[in-house]
């Protein structure tokens, strides 16, 4: 069932639309802010108060990557690994990354704490390599060992 | 150059916060709003745009002027009913960051654009389709459109001149299907990014089958200016490098030595571009090629430097302008590498509507994999030029796959001995020397 805050906050944002189906993409990021993730209980749930078939709701969840239908851990890194982040030390990036953490990309570890994720281009090229942790853009790692602190800051 | 020269980013504050709508107005913001709900018709801001040579910043350079008049006005079927303006600001062109920058900075310049947008074409209600990862965009609009909306710049009977907008914000959640315009409204829609057929054109038939025009961030955030100063003021601006008006916001990623975003006469050249603005290439790397305008644009060399960074420049050295802001290749990262990290993204952010780019692109990138690990054949380069000739455009439903051939056709032509000596040694040059 969807809570009260999150029905509020759908409301709002389908006044931005003139049909309930067309705010479907917001209303799925607002679900996923209240729980981290759409399981399969949460898109019924939502494709019914949208007027949607859960099928219908799904070819669009799956479609969009910042969607997840899949458990996450706390916190999700975005590693741009598109040409202008390659050319400076994307790679070095990633094994740093992927060593320091002991998953691989699209894994969450143990501790449910960060879940590792490829991303195309973030547009913050000039200062690259960079990830996003959340809705925060960390640029400028070169070299890679720049990130163990700020890794730090998110538990 | 004078503040006045550089119109689009010359009044951003120091400390990198967005201007609040005060500074704005302070600095001659909603001005050129003002003028043309008191004394210009639809059709002179249109006329306006037109005598400006304003061209599509998004990368294809379409004239902003003539995309407006497609839109239908008089008394048939599609003038009545609601009519959409689109501020495409979903910036995910690799190596692009220059509308990122317009947004957070100055978010109101945008919006004025897309009143004066609407005004001229007749819209009623606009949408700011920003990409889901940006957020610092999304929170200084948010806040612009308040603002805006508190001031009645926005909302019913705007100023008391009878002219209506509606304007919202809509966070989208990823996928660079979502920048090609039609892929865009079905994703406004809360459908799959996927692209629709051509025709009939936005214009004519687009957000819920009504007109819409489509514009991009850069694009709008120069009108305001042009309705203020004049078409003639603004052709002045790209001081006869080139036929375009205006400037350009251009940038620089890879080992420059100060990567970062400069807005310049329009026409400028690469050389200057790369050596004067970007600081040249970082000490103990060489350059060896650049993309002059995003990923989807066909590599340059050493000796296309001198060219003019206007859209017909470009092309006439055999690439495209595209978004204006270059990728640059030095000669310690990999051709082949990089050429996988492109298809990389092409082949992901396929959204699979049509075969040849879903599969083709697949295929490159197995291709281009299997090459850079030491797998390769000698056949397999004149294969990767087969298919980036099988993705060009005419074969596939939207830009997507074209855009992919540009720097894999170029790609190979420029750095076929690179590729030759991953095949014969069997693998990544780069790979042991840099290990």
């Amino acid at each position: 069932m969807l809570s009260g805050a999150e029905l509020n906050e759908i409301e709002k944002e389908l006044r931005a639309y003139s049909d309930r189906k067309m705010g479907c993409i917001g209303a799925l990021k607002i679900v996923q802010r209240h729980r981290g993730w759409i399981t399969d209980e949460a898109l019924r749930d939502l494709a019914g108060y949208l007027e949607m078939t859960p099928d219908e709701l799904d070819s669009v969840a799956t479609f969009y990557p910042l969607v997840f239908r899949r458990q996450v851990g706390r916190h999700v890194i975005l590693v741009c690994d598109s040409v202008s982040c390659y050319n400076v030390g994307y790679e070095e990036l990633l094994w740093h990354l992927m060593k320091r953490l002991a998953i691989g990309l699209g894994q969450t570890t143990a501790d449910g704490r960060f879940t590792l994720l490829p991303a195309a281009c973030l547009g913050v090229c000039e200062s690259a390599p960079a990830i996003m942790i959340d809705a925060d853009v960390h640029g400028g790692l070169e070299p890679p060992e720049k990130v163990d602190q700020i890794l730090n800051s998110y538990e | 150059m004078s503040n006045a020269e550089r119109p689009l980013t010359g009044d951003f504050r120091a400390d990198g916060r967005p201007l609040g709508i005060g500074e704005y107005e302070k600095t001659g913001g909603y001005l050129a709003l003002r003028r043309a709900l008191k004394e210009m018709s639809p059709a002179g801001v249109m006329d306006e745009v037109k005598d400006s040579r304003l061209r599509g910043r998004g990368g294809a350079g379409f004239p902003t002027g003539s995309k407006w008049s497609f839109v239908p006005s008089g008394a048939d079927v599609f003038s009545s009913g609601p009519k959409f303006i689109v501020a495409n600001a979903d910036e995910m062109e690799p190596g692009t960051f220059k509308d990122r920058i317009l947004m957070e900075n100055n978010p109101h310049m945008l919006i004025e654009g897309m009143l004066l947008g609407a005004y001229a074409t007749g819209a009623d209600c606009a949408y700011i389709f920003v990409r889901g990862e940006y957020f610092g965009s999304a929170r200084a609009i948010g806040k612009a459109v308040a603002e805006a909306y508190g001031k009645n710049y926005l909302g019913k009977n705007i100023l008391g001149s009878g002219f209506n907008l509606e304007m919202h914000l809509h966070m989208s959640a990823g996928r660079y299907m979502c920048g090609e315009e039609t892929g865009l409204l079905n994703s406004l829609e809360g459908k799959r990014a996927i692209p629709r057929t051509k025709p009939p054109y936005p214009q004519v038939s687009g957000f819920m089958g009504r007109p819409t025009v489509v514009n991009n961030v850069e694009t709008l955030c120069n009108v305001p200016h042009i309705i203020r100063n004049g078409a003639e003021w603004f052709r002045g601006l790209s001081r006869g490098f080139s036929g375009d008006g205006g400037t350009k916001i251009y940038g620089a990623s890879g080992r420059v030595k100060r990567p970062g975003a400069w807005e310049l006469p329009i026409g400028t050249t690469a050389r200057e571009i790369l050596e004067e603005h970007a600081g040249g290439m970082r000490d103990g790397f060489r350059f060896r090629g650049l993309l002059p305008g995003g990923a989807s644009t066909e590599f340059l060399l050493e000796e296309h430097l001198d060219v003019r960074m206007d859209f017909d420049s470009v092309q006439k050295v055999g690439s495209r302008m595209g978004t204006g802001t270059m990728i640059i290749l030095d000669d310690r990262t990999c051709p082949v590498g990089m050429q996988l990290s492109l298809q990389k993204f092409f082949a992901r952010e396929s959204c699979g509507w049509c075969t040849p780019c879903r599969e083709g692109l697949s295929w490159v990138v197995h291709m281009l994999g299997a090459i850079e690990e030491g797998q390769g054949e000698m056949e397999d380069i004149d294969l990767l030029l087969e298919q980036a000739r099988l993705l060009a455009p005419g074969h596939t439903f939207c830009a997507l796959a074209p855009g992919a051939a540009e720097p894999l056709g170029s790609g190979v032509k420029y750095f076929r001995q690179d590729f030759e000596r991953h095949i014969r040694e069997k693998h990544c040059p780069w790979k042991i020397k840099n290990s």
